[in-house]
């Protein structure tokens, strides 16, 4: 398999952090989705996992956080280490408790709990004092001021931003090194995708907390993360740190919509062609 | 006047003897979404648990401790071999598996304790208040009061538990979404054999009322079919809302029974009884039309 790298350093040992290294997924034992997908994030980083719809990258989050058994899927080759210790084989609990936990597609904040509660449950895993509780939920107050103005609202009853915010802050709550974040764009008005890329990176810069970012807005995803993966058919097909990616040739045209010779007629263009090369 | 109170009365205290039952229901609808068709078997086999070891000789204290355990291993169990496969089915998929567990119990229990029906005492006798009987000249039953009182402390309890805990919360967030609360670390593993549990002893508390009032036998698993209108009144969510559903329907089927046959034999002719039997389901029947989710249920909420 070639893989098209854009400058990447092999990153030294010692930065390991969450890698995942050749890892194939089988959904109800025939259903192959991940053909062998090995990335890295380096601590304190964003690392944004691009593609299109079915490429692969909501399985590759739910293989780290072994959410994957719950819908009869399988890592049946590979590994995934988080500070060098294999966590494969972990329950979400677990894994939680070592300070990676997911904030899914879709939101999924609990509809009939208040979003306080909805932050509250977040904190199940520690066993802190009622002050500390209180504490956590003014950090998450403070990075969301908007879900403390609603927080006697049942969540059901919040619109989709502020749901988005929930399942962040939810996620917060449980103080996690690393947030391996699920289409947060996803059906949101541009204004709010701003709002919340930016709540991000301050949490990634302020709190020190890395994240694995699953996107199909590259464009937004390429301009928020430091380091980019492209997934397509279940396989990395281009990686590279994300300044670069963005004015990639190939990115700009597959998944940017931008092309440097100008407008072109359709038959001239032979995408399949030149995915070819990547598939094969 | 007083007859009327008196026949009020006994059927609220009546009522929440259902209510007992229902909220086996509501517990486990709260924390799984799931309707548990055994709940009436679970009734049962606390009954009969409490039953079959004060036979070998045990002192009442010791009975119900064996029967909570016997209810919490079998709530463990439950979850060990039965709902730990099913997790992100759909609800229907766990509705079957504990109608199927339903007929396993209702299988089990008397051929580990025997089926022949038989008398429970706890120590409370069914008699009238004196106090009451002489001042008033009405005829409240000890037995109920206790009942009632047992049912208040038990649902105040619980309701607090579900509202303000961080088990409660936890409990209510897998009922809303297993996966997220997957996700954010809530072992439904734990949450689900502890739900079970408290079913368990719900059951229990339930069964040893039920079956001291009317015997341990079989039957005692149709107590889950009185408790369906309860359920339908109250809403399958809400703690709170199985004991007004009891209570409603307790009252309601005591007064129907009194005094609608001369009602209807004036408007129709001819002679009603056994109102009592089918009055519930009918009252329960008029709410799906006007309010599904029951007085205190939670609304489904839908995104449009």
């Amino acid at each position: 398999m070639t893989v098209a790298t854009v400058s990447t350093e092999a990153a030294p040992a010692a930065e390991r952090y969450l890698t995942i290294n050749n890892i194939e997924v089988i959904y109800d034992h025939v259903i192959l989705v991940l053909k062998g997908v090995s990335l890295n994030v380096p601590k304190g980083k964003i690392v944004a996992l691009l593609g299109a719809n079915g490429a692969g990258k909501t399985t590759t989050l739910k293989a780290i956080s072994n959410l994957l058994r719950a819908e009869r899927g399988d890592v049946t080759k590979g590994s995934v280490e988080f500070k060098g210790n294999r966590v494969d084989q972990l329950s979400p609990n677990e894994l939680v408790r070592r300070g990676v936990i997911q904030v899914m597609e879709g939101r999924h904040c609990f509809a009939h709990l208040t979003l306080e509660e909805n932050l509250l449950t977040g904190a199940y895993t520690r066993s802190i004092s009622r002050s500390g509780l209180k504490d956590a939920l003014e950090k998450v107050y403070h990075y969301f001021p908007r879900l403390k103005t609603r927080r006697g609202t049942q969540a059901g009853y919040t619109s989709g931003g502020e749901q988005q915010m929930c399942a962040i802050g939810r996620a917060l709550m449980a103080k996690p090194e690393m947030i391996l974040l699920d289409e947060p764009s996803m059906g949101l008005a541009p204004q709010i995708v701003e709002e919340i890329f930016g709540i991000v990176k301050d949490l990634n810069q302020k709190e020190n907390v890395s994240f694995l970012l699953a996107e199909q807005n590259t464009l937004m995803a390429l301009r928020y993360a430091d380091f980019g993966y492209i997934l397509e058919n279940g396989r990395v097909v281009m990686e590279g740190d994300a300044e670069n990616l963005r004015t990639n040739e190939d990115v700009k045209e597959f998944y940017l919509g931008l092309s440097s010779s100008g407008r072109k007629s359709f038959k001239d263009v032979k995408h399949y062609r030149r995915r070819k090369r990547w598939l094969s | 006047m007083r007859f009327f109170l008196e026949v009020l009365i006994s059927g609220l205290l009546s009522g929440v003897m259902y209510s007992l039952v229902a909220l086996g229901f509501v517990l486990i609808y709260k924390a799984s979404g799931v309707f548990n068709f055994a709940q009436g078997a679970m009734v049962y086999l606390a009954a009969l648990s409490v039953v079959g070891v004060m036979e070998k000789g045990a002192p009442l204290w010791l009975a119900v401790i064996v029967a909570f355990i016997v209810m919490t291993l079998f709530g463990i169990a439950t979850e060990k071999f039965v709902l730990r496969k099913l997790v992100n089915q759909p609800p229907i998929a766990l509705f079957m598996a504990t109608i199927g567990l339903a007929f396993f119990i209702e299988g089990l229990a008397p051929m580990v304790f025997g089926s022949d029906p038989r008398a429970l005492d706890i120590g409370i006798v069914d008699e009238p208040i004196e106090a009451i009987l002489n001042r008033w000249g009405m005829v409240i039953s000890k037995f109920d009061l206790a009942a009632a009182a047992i049912a208040a402390v038990l649902v105040t309890s619980l309701a607090l538990f579900f509202q303000y805990t961080r088990i409660g919360r936890a409990l209510r967030a897998v009922a809303d979404d297993h996966q997220a609360a997957l996700s954010i670390g809530i072992p439904l593993q734990h949450i689900w054999a502890i739900v079970w549990g408290v079913a368990g002893f719900v059951a229990l508390v339930a069964g040893m009322l039920w079956g001291a009032r009317n015997g341990v036998q079989f039957a005692l698993t149709f107590t889950a079919l009185k408790a369906l209108p309860v359920l339908i009144i109250g809403g399958f969510t809400s703690v709170p809302g199985a004991i007004v559903g009891g209570l409603i329907i307790g009252a309601s089927e005591k007064l129907a029974e009194i005094y609608l046959p001369p009602l209807m034999q004036s408007a129709f002719g001819g002679n009603f009884g056994g109102i009592e039997g089918w009055f519930p389901y009918v009252l329960a029947l008029g709410f799906l039309l006007v309010r599904p989710e029951g007085l205190f249920g939670e609304k489904h909420i839908d995104r449009v």
